[in-house]
């Protein structure tokens, strides 16, 4: 059976292929304005890669912020379901998935039969988020990719004070200031995010095993300072991004077999 | 007698010198990173207006977030009275006073004596500070100063922000600006969710005539005329909101030198 998951994100728009347990393909691309155009660009991607038609499509699932904005007859599927599904994939011992995509964080618990039995989401505010950190980045004249390693080569320990992403900025301008070095910078707002998502985490409840998905998860220095925090090893998929879009083709599975 | 207030903010650095009931001079500088390069500024600048040096100076109090860092401060006290006994001498009948810098927001009570009664502070999200104003007017670019101006203008329709955290109304307003939005009608829709965060703020404490507003967010006409309608108050403005806590601070050094010389 052929289905394709959606995942409609604030920043970026992820489609896979998904052939009985197989993800035959993907694409992700930028979500931009439109997510109507976001979407149709992934799925037209995805498969074509795949190679297969887009007739032979079982079932279209989409999730994400914009999943209700889809050019394909199909179902959508909430976040926190696209992402324990996704992570169940993978791990069939997830019993908690950490999503962090670009403007959201969210925790959700499940049972063996992957039902969520709790979540939560940092809701309005970018604290502990992606852009939260994109944010940083720019302010550090540095890309989403150097960030994580770097922040593992901190040189002292610097506590980052403020909560919000916009006075953290002007923290970090004024740690520059004072010459203080990127990777330590890094390393203090990196710990700074961990523990927002913690503190989410421990109120949802944490149970055995742990899966980090979504942007942040490709994150080394985020990964490490949750780890130390939750005091567990945390699982990552392969292409952490992808994550909840392997979730809706999972759920699309369930529904045309429940038909 | 001769006091100085020094005010230590995280934008701008203030200090006010007061010979008895007047105010002799004032500065207001952009803050460095080095605070104490921001206090010397701050002090050097009001000093040389007066023409004065720092030993003419009989008693100084410092205030505001930098307020430790003030070398030459006999004192410090907290900002939320400083603002209050500021506000208390340019208008003896306040009881209610909105204090608004670019990282904290505070909205006091206080007594016919200018001493505080109550207050509710937000220091912790940039949505109800004067540093969202500055990212906007960043992002539109528009200068600080004709912000709130502007979004009294309304073209066609005031634009609704619905984001509370200002990374994301950024994206937001950003997003309306490509759809061809008027800038002015997108900054109407940034001081209406300012004001409506900082009128909730006041009603956490109350609202009592007179209503006085101070900080840099008071030369903001846009947020005074939203929060004049909310209220239901016409709130009185200093000729300088941005040194009501220097004021205040100047005013305490006071105090503290009549109560040292009388013992």
């Amino acid at each position: 059976m052929l289905t394709v998951g959606v995942d409609i994100g604030s920043l970026t728009t992820k489609a896979v292929v998904l052939e009985d347990s197989k993800v035959i393909a993907h694409e992700l691309v930028l979500t931009g304005e439109s997510s109507r155009e976001a979407a149709a660009r992934a799925v037209q991607g995805a498969t074509s890669v795949a190679g297969v038609d887009i007739g032979d499509v079982a079932r279209f699932v989409s999730t994400g912020a914009g999943k209700s904005e889809t050019p394909y007859e199909g179902d959508q599927a909430t976040e926190v379901l696209s992402a324990v599904r996704g992570a169940l994939f993978y791990y069939p011992s997830a019993r908690t998935v950490i999503d962090m995509g670009a403007e959201s964080v969210r925790v959700a618990r499940c049972g063996a039969n992957g039902r969520v039995v709790d979540f939560g989401t940092n809701d309005k505010c970018a604290s502990g988020t992606g852009t939260f950190l994109d944010t940083i980045a720019k302010a550090l004249e540095l890309t989403a990719e150097d960030i994580g390693p770097l922040s593992l080569q901190a040189k002292e320990d610097i506590l980052i004070t403020a909560t919000c992403a916009v006075f953290a900025e002007s923290e970090v301008v004024g740690l520059i200031a004072q010459g203080k070095d990127k990777a330590s910078i890094l390393n203090g707002i990196t710990r700074s995010i961990a523990s927002r998502v913690y503190g989410l985490a421990n109120r949802v409840g944490i149970n055995k095993d742990v899966i980090f998905i979504g942007g942040g998860a490709e994150n080394i220095g985020l990964r490490k300072s949750l780890e130390s925090l939750i005091k567990q090893e945390l699982l990552v998929p392969p292409d952490p991004q992808l994550t909840g879009a392997v979730g809706a083709a999972v759920i699309a599975q369930e529904k045309s077999k429940a038909q | 007698m001769i006091t100085a207030g020094v005010d230590i903010g995280s934008l701008t650095g203030k200090a006010l010198i007061l010979e008895d009931n007047n105010i002799v001079a004032w500065s207001l500088i952009p803050t460095n990173p080095d605070s104490s390069v921001t206090v010397q500024r701050a002090m050097d600048a009001a000093l040389e207006k007066a023409h004065m040096s720092l030993d003419d100076l009989d008693y100084v109090v410092s205030t505001g977030y930098g307020r430790l860092v003030v070398p030459f401060a006999q004192r410090n006290v907290t900002e939320i009275s400083c603002h209050a006994k500021g506000a208390h001498w340019f208008f003896p009948e306040v009881r209610t006073i909105l204090d608004m810098g670019g990282q904290d927001c505070k909205a006091i009570r206080c007594d016919d004596t200018g001493k505080v009664t109550n207050f509710a502070m937000n220091d912790k999200c940039a949505a109800g500070a004067g540093r969202s104003m500055e990212v906007m007017a960043d992002l539109l670019q528009v200068p600080l100063d004709d912000l709130g101006e502007l979004s009294l203008q309304i073209v066609d329709a005031m634009v609704p922000i619905s984001n509370t955290c200002v990374v994301f109304a950024k994206s937001e307003a950003l997003s309306h600006l490509r759809r061809g939005k008027h800038r002015s009608d997108i900054l109407a829709g940034v001081c209406e969710a300012l004001a409506t965060r900082v009128h909730s703020l006041m009603q956490r404490v109350g609202i009592e005539s007179e209503f006085v507003i101070s900080g840099g967010i008071a030369k903001n006409i846009g947020i005074v005329k939203r929060l004049t309608d909310k209220t239901g108050l016409t709130p009185r403005i200093s000729f300088e909101p941005q040194v009501v806590g220097a004021l205040g601070a100047a005013l305490f050094a006071q105090e503290s030198l009549r109560r040292e010389q009388q013992a």
